[in-house]
């Protein structure tokens, strides 16, 4: 095999778009994918905002092959046998420029690295990169089965588990405590069904969260994204607290305890199951993030621990996209210098520091910690429920001052812990 | 009610390794009481046999990773299949 300057282990979206912008430039990259096909080991929730990277990646996006523009948005609390809802229906989200669109990794990320090969980068698929090539520390290209192939930079792209960049030394194995699973399924429904069950028009489409009992005083919480023609359904839970959690549950038990959910079995009615997947998704935030550099090697995307959760919207793939796009830009500039040490890499992260990856990350270091709250996950949203509950209920007997009925719920079941949980959400 | 996990995962495409990308290093696993392998694998990988060892049912594996993160003893030799092999998402 030629020769490359840089090789870009996984082609998800980080490595993608850094291949992208490093083949424009000129520089001789290539992108390893272990998968059949760009995209065949990726799950996302999901759904992409792209205010933040449509400028930062320039390739065609209203051609990208993206499902449904998000102009709702909804958020479910849920209690054992009842659920408040809340909607945001906004004409803003509906127009250009757009703001998110729901998306299937498959269909995006084949798209994508049709664009990078056209950029003229080298992409192969079904290759395992197993090792580095290492020179007293240095990294010096990769070793996939019997091959070694030579590399001024490495990019380690390779998502969550990064195995590379744990080789590489800029990553410490994974805790429980810093990481969830989510379990999500695809299930199809007609384009109509879709638009006339969510109140959608063509192409429009609908982001829900639900938290609450779902997730048994475990953190996270359950999702559902209407694509073009179907639906993605899942459920994220930490992995720590799901080792924790006493009796002993199975995950796939808590994700089918939540679609047999009458709110959910509603909105899946009629849809046929046609995929099954599993992920793991970093929830350490700002301080979660790996190591980002070393010599002759970076960290980008998921792999760096970049995504960020902050209760209300999850992100994540913005922000491989974004690293990715900064990573090219720090190794073009170590290419001009002609040199791959740290030190000179080391501007990778003060890209990112100037950027909305690490500023928001920043600026939301504190929401782990405050999500870490059974109180949150539980309490709250079972209270809402409850309120609102006897509020509207109408009984055989008088009924008492709507106040005196909020104020008797909220006082029996928090007490002072509003004040601190209270505290907690305003640092967010 | 009892879920029936191989006709979920009945809908996925995953072409199946000859060889094993996970693998139990006994000692440890032997004297392990939680066992969380057991509960936090999305894909019910993880089983007991008749005699009360960890089973792996590798066919099932979707690769997330939540198995080797939990596994906070150490007990696992993880890595993910070989090229050409494994879960291949038509969605994702």
């Amino acid at each position: 095999m030629e020769d490359f300057e840089v090789i870009v282990v996984g082609g998800g979206l980080s490595g993608l778009s850094a291949a992208y912008c490093l083949a424009k430039e000129g520089v001789g990259v290539l992108v390893i994918e272990r998968g059949d096909y760009f995209g065949a080991k990726n799950v996302t929730g999901g759904r992409l905002y792209l205010n933040p990277i449509r400028n930062l990646l320039p390739v065609n996006w209203e051609q990208a092959p993206l499902e449904r523009c998000v102009t709702k948005e909804k958020i479910c609390l849920m209690g054992e046998d009842s659920s408040v809802s809340i909607e945001l229906s906004s004409q803003k989200f509906g127009q250009k420029p757009y703001h998110s669109f729901t998306v299937l990794r498959a269909k995006f990320d084949q798209w994508l690295a049709e664009k990078v090969k056209e950029a003229g980068a080298m992409v192969v698929t079904k290759i395992k990169v197993d090792d580095l090539i290492l020179d007293g520390g240095k990294v010096r290209g990769i070793i996939a089965g019997e091959d070694k192939i030579p590399a001024n930079v490495v990019l380690a792209a390779d998502g969550v588990m990064s195995l590379i960049a744990q080789k590489a030394g800029l990553k410490n194995p994974l805790s429980p405590i810093d990481f969830a699973v989510g379990i999500k399924e695809v299930i199809e429904l007609s384009p109509q069904t879709i638009e006339q069950r969510f109140s959608l028009k063509e192409n429009e489409g609908l982001a829900q969260v639900f938290a609450g009992a779902i997730t048994k005083g475990m953190f996270g919480g359950g999702f559902l994204y209407t694509n073009k023609n179907s639906v993605s359904l899942g459920l994220v839970v930490k992995i720590d607290d799901l080792m924790k959690k006493r009796p002993q549950i199975e995950a796939i038990q808590i994700f089918e305890d939540f679609k047999q959910r009458q709110e959910i079995q509603s909105l899946i009615d009629g849809g046929d199951m046609v995929e099954y997947s599993a992920h793991v998704l970093p929830e350490a935030g700002f301080n979660g993030i790996s190591h980002l550099y070393s010599d002759g090697i970076l960290v980008a995307g998921d792999a760096a621990g970049f995504t960020l959760n902050n209760g209300l919207t999850v992100r994540g793939m913005e922000f491989a996209i974004a690293s990715g796009v900064l990573s090219a830009r720090a190794i073009n500039a170590a290419i001009k210098r002609n040199d791959f040490s740290s030190q000179s890499l080391a501007e990778y992260e003060n890209l990112l520091k100037d950027s909305f990856v690490l500023k928001d990350l920043k600026n939301f270091r504190h929401a782990p910690n405050f999500l870490d709250n059974p109180r949150l996950m539980t309490l709250y949203p079972q209270m809402v429920c409850d309120v609102l509950e006897k509020i509207m209920y109408i009984g055989d007997y008088p009924k008492e001052k709507l106040s005196k009925t909020a104020i008797r719920e909220i006082r029996s079941k928090i007490g002072r812990n509003i004040f601190k949980d209270g505290y907690q959400a305003l640092r967010i | 009610m009892d879920i029936n996990i191989k006709a979920k995962l009945g809908k996925n495409t995953i072409k199946v390794d000859s060889q094993k990308h996970i693998k139990i290093k006994r000692e440890i696993c032997k004297d392990c009481r939680e066992k969380v392998c057991l509960y936090v694998c999305p894909a019910r990988v993880f089983t007991l046999n008749a005699d009360g060892e960890t089973a792996l049912e590798l066919d099932a594996c979707l690769e997330c990773g939540t198995c080797k993160i939990a596994c906070v003893k150490n007990a696992l030799e993880w890595d993910y299949p070989r090229a050409g092999y494994g879960i291949q998402y038509r969605f994702g």
